[in-house]
């Protein structure tokens, strides 16, 4: 028909991830999320750049790169698709996963929508098994309060190990803390301690296992563990992502 | 890459092994997940217990009702053009004033100066009144009407608009997403054919990417209204004529969106077969819009961002038609060759040669089809002045318009081959010229069947 899944937009983009070489002297972040909960607002409000934004889930279809200065640091913003899950069900996922585990950007920005807290963490919960340098924002929070909600920031950073930033995108609340707090990580001035799942005691021991086998041949460089976890959750993907990242890398 | 091999094939043997209990252990993982993000989420919020009314759902009750959903849906669309009708007539007059005054101003300088005849023509009568035209016809209802729609879209009406139209597209085959597409489309129909990308079935992307330029977009509207206002509104006493422009404004938005069910299902049913796909639509909260932001984007990344588009391709297509139009062969001026051999086709559609020219040379904008026209009908007839909508309607009508060359004009904009930038970019989603050009005679088709049918039918009832 012309149109398969591999001419298609999103395939394309995997390739626009690729950090290009003049990129590598910049502090990368990635901005992950669920779906219409302000991540092209806060993209734009960091970068400055004039994103479509728009009241409707799934808007962001292509992507976007940024770059911003903060006190003597140079930030490469990346804007992933909006996603529920890294499960990898949809391409969107899938694109979102491989930037977070095998990207390697310097931190990952959660974006949560206040009003709908349970759902935003279950992505926060997997993207804290991929990575540690994590940061939370939850956004909409002015949203929140005319429903009636209110968040204890304070015991959900606690919860979760990891920086938690109340804020309301579009109208700049937040902001400047949440660029502090980017700074003052990469400085590592802020160590993250980021909750990890434990799963039943068959799938504990597989990953057992596994694991070893994954570091023999990847060596430290990635998250083993999550690795081997999606081997058993029957990602066939992950093994070409593995591929795909050790041929890049050996020659 | 041997080490791969052998880690992969050991770790598969492990996996044979010890997944022999065939309880699901995605399920298993993904429950792990839910409880814990359910555990936190429990922990940290506090939900007030005084009962908050929630609006989101009453409102969505009745913005989404059976009932209420398409009235209201009509209502808020003509409202906004009836502003745009309404609004934009006094500030285009004047404009049209300014620039066409400047244009009188230009002609004496020319003469002073003693510039050539064809120099004063391509620059003066080519490329500076199509400009005027553009702008003093465009510039007023775009700076209305966008930021109206942008309001719309900042409040989180559009999902709306989809969720009511999502039952035809599923009766059309399609996908209920490509309401979501279609509706982007009013803004630009390239965006609206990346937008579909939204649409994971090819099959039903490809059927959203075909169809998208039925609905107008914002290139268009201009055009549209301006027919609309001349040759609908004089139907009634002048009370009346906003909103009976609206009207029919409206009329041919409901059109476009009629023929794009038609031919979705006609697509699905034949070349695209397939079964629809289920998908579930968010109903994202309504959000308190920002006054300033909307401005601003709709102001500069909207308005003028199709003016530069216009004006950039208004120039130079302004002095190639005043040089088609001046150059003679037998005496004859090249556009009068053209036109004329457009001229029975022109005419079976109810229009005439110099309008087929027009939107063929409209190409890369639709903008420009209109200022093109009063063009190469200026370079042949009496040059009358042009600094309103009147004057336009004298020209047109010299030229032997009547109400039944406006609604075919109105619906061979709506239907005709998408313009140049939409054709490219569909190239590029598709990754095929095929697509490109199977849209562009599809869409033209349909245009020219449409208006020969009205037409005949017109000539049948008169």
């Amino acid at each position: 028909m012309g149109l398969t899944s591999k001419s298609t937009g999103l395939s394309l983009l995997k390739n626009k991830y690729d950090i290009v070489k003049e990129d590598r002297d910049m502090i990368v972040i990635a901005l992950a999320g669920n779906p219409n909960t302000g991540k092209s607002t806060l993209f734009n409000t960091l970068t400055g750049l004039n994103q479509h934004t728009g009241n409707w889930p799934g808007k962001t279809v292509s992507n976007a790169k940024g770059t911003f200065k903060y006190k003597d640091k140079k930030f490469l913003l990346v804007d992933l698709p909006g996603t529920y899950s890294l499960l990898a069900n949809s391409v969107e996922e899938e694109i979102a996963r491989d930037f977070i585990c095998f990207g390697n950007p310097d931190i990952t920005i959660v974006i949560t929508d206040a009003t709908c807290l349970e759902r935003n963490l279950n992505l926060v919960l997997q993207v804290m098994e991929i990575t540690d340098k994590v940061i939370v924002c939850v956004n909409l929070i002015d949203e929140a309060k005319r429903k009636g909600i209110s968040i204890d920031i304070e015991k959900l950073e606690n919860r979760l190990g990891v920086p938690v930033i109340p804020t309301v995108a579009r109208d700049n609340k937040g902001i400047d803390e949440l660029l502090e707090i980017i700074y003052q990580m990469i400085n590592g001035n802020i160590k993250t301690n980021p909750y990890r799942l434990k799963y039943s005691d068959e799938i504990e021991s597989i990953i057992k296992e596994i694991e070893p086998i994954l570091i023999e041949t990847l060596g430290t460089k990635y998250n083993t563990r999550w690795l081997a976890l999606r081997l058993i959750d029957g990602d066939k993907a992950i093994f070409n992502s593995i591929d795909n990242i050790l041929k890049k890398y050996s020659i | 890459m041997d080490s791969v091999k052998d880690a992969s094939s050991r770790i598969l043997n492990i996996l044979n092994d010890k997944l022999k209990t065939d309880a699901n252990i995605s399920d298993s993982i993904v429950t792990t997940i839910y409880e814990k993000a359910e555990k936190i989420a429990n922990e940290v919020l506090m939900i007030e217990d005084k009962k908050k009314i929630n609006w989101d759902k009453k409102i969505d009750d009745i913005l989404t009702s059976k009932i209420f959903g398409y009235p209201i849906m009509l209502l808020l669309l003509g409202l906004i053009f009836w502003i745009t009708i309404q609004g934009a007539n006094y500030p285009s007059q004047l404009l049209g004033k300014i620039l066409f005054g400047l244009e009188n101003k230009l002609t004496e300088f020319f003469m002073y100066i003693n510039a050539p005849y064809w120099l004063h023509g391509i620059l003066v009568l080519g490329m500076y009144r199509t400009l005027a035209w553009v702008i003093s016809v465009m510039l007023p209802p775009m700076a209305i009407f966008f930021p109206f729609f942008t309001l719309l879209e900042d409040l989180g009406y559009l999902p709306r608009v989809a969720f009511n139209l999502d039952n035809f597209f599923r009766k059309s085959g399609t996908h209920g997403k490509q309401a979501l597409t279609m509706s982007m489309g009013f803004g630009c129909n390239a965006a609206g054919v990346i937008a579909t990308r939204i649409i994971d079935s090819p099959r039903e992307r490809l059927i959203a990417i075909i169809t998208n330029s039925f609905v107008p977009c914002n290139g268009r509207f201009p055009t549209l209204i301006a027919i609309s206002t001349i040759f609908f509104s004089s139907l009634v006493s002048p009370k009346f004529s906003s909103i009976i422009a609206t009207a029919s404004v409206i009329g041919i938005i409901l059109i476009g969106i009629f023929i794009t069910l038609f031919v979705s299902k006609l697509l699905s049913k034949t070349i695209l077969k397939g079964i629809p796909s289920t998908f579930t639509l968010e109903l994202p909260p309504y959000r308190k819009p920002q006054i300033g932001r909307i401005l601003v984007r709709s102001l500069i990344d909207r308005t003028l961002f199709v003016l530069s588009r216009a004006v950039l391709v208004a120039a130079p297509a302004g002095a190639i038609t005043w040089l088609v139009a001046n150059i003679n062969i037998d005496g004859i001026s090249l556009l009068n060759h053209i036109a004329h051999f457009l001229n029975p086709l022109g005419n079976l559609m109810g229009l005439d040669g110099f309008i087929l020219l027009a939107f063929i040379l409209g190409l890369p904008a639709n903008e420009i089809v209109l200022p093109i026209l009063i063009m190469s009908y200026l370079s042949t007839g009496s040059m009358i002045e042009l600094d309103s909508l009147d004057s336009l309607k004298n020209l047109l009508i010299n030229n032997g318009w009547t109400w039944v060359t406006g609604l075919n004009f109105m619906l061979f904009s709506l239907l005709h081959f998408p313009c140049g930038t939409t054709l490219l970019t569909i190239k590029n989603e598709t990754n095929s010229t095929k697509w490109a050009v199977f849209t562009a005679l599809l869409t033209t088709s349909i245009a020219i069947l449409v208006t020969i049918i009205v037409n005949l039918l017109s000539i049948l009832f008169k």
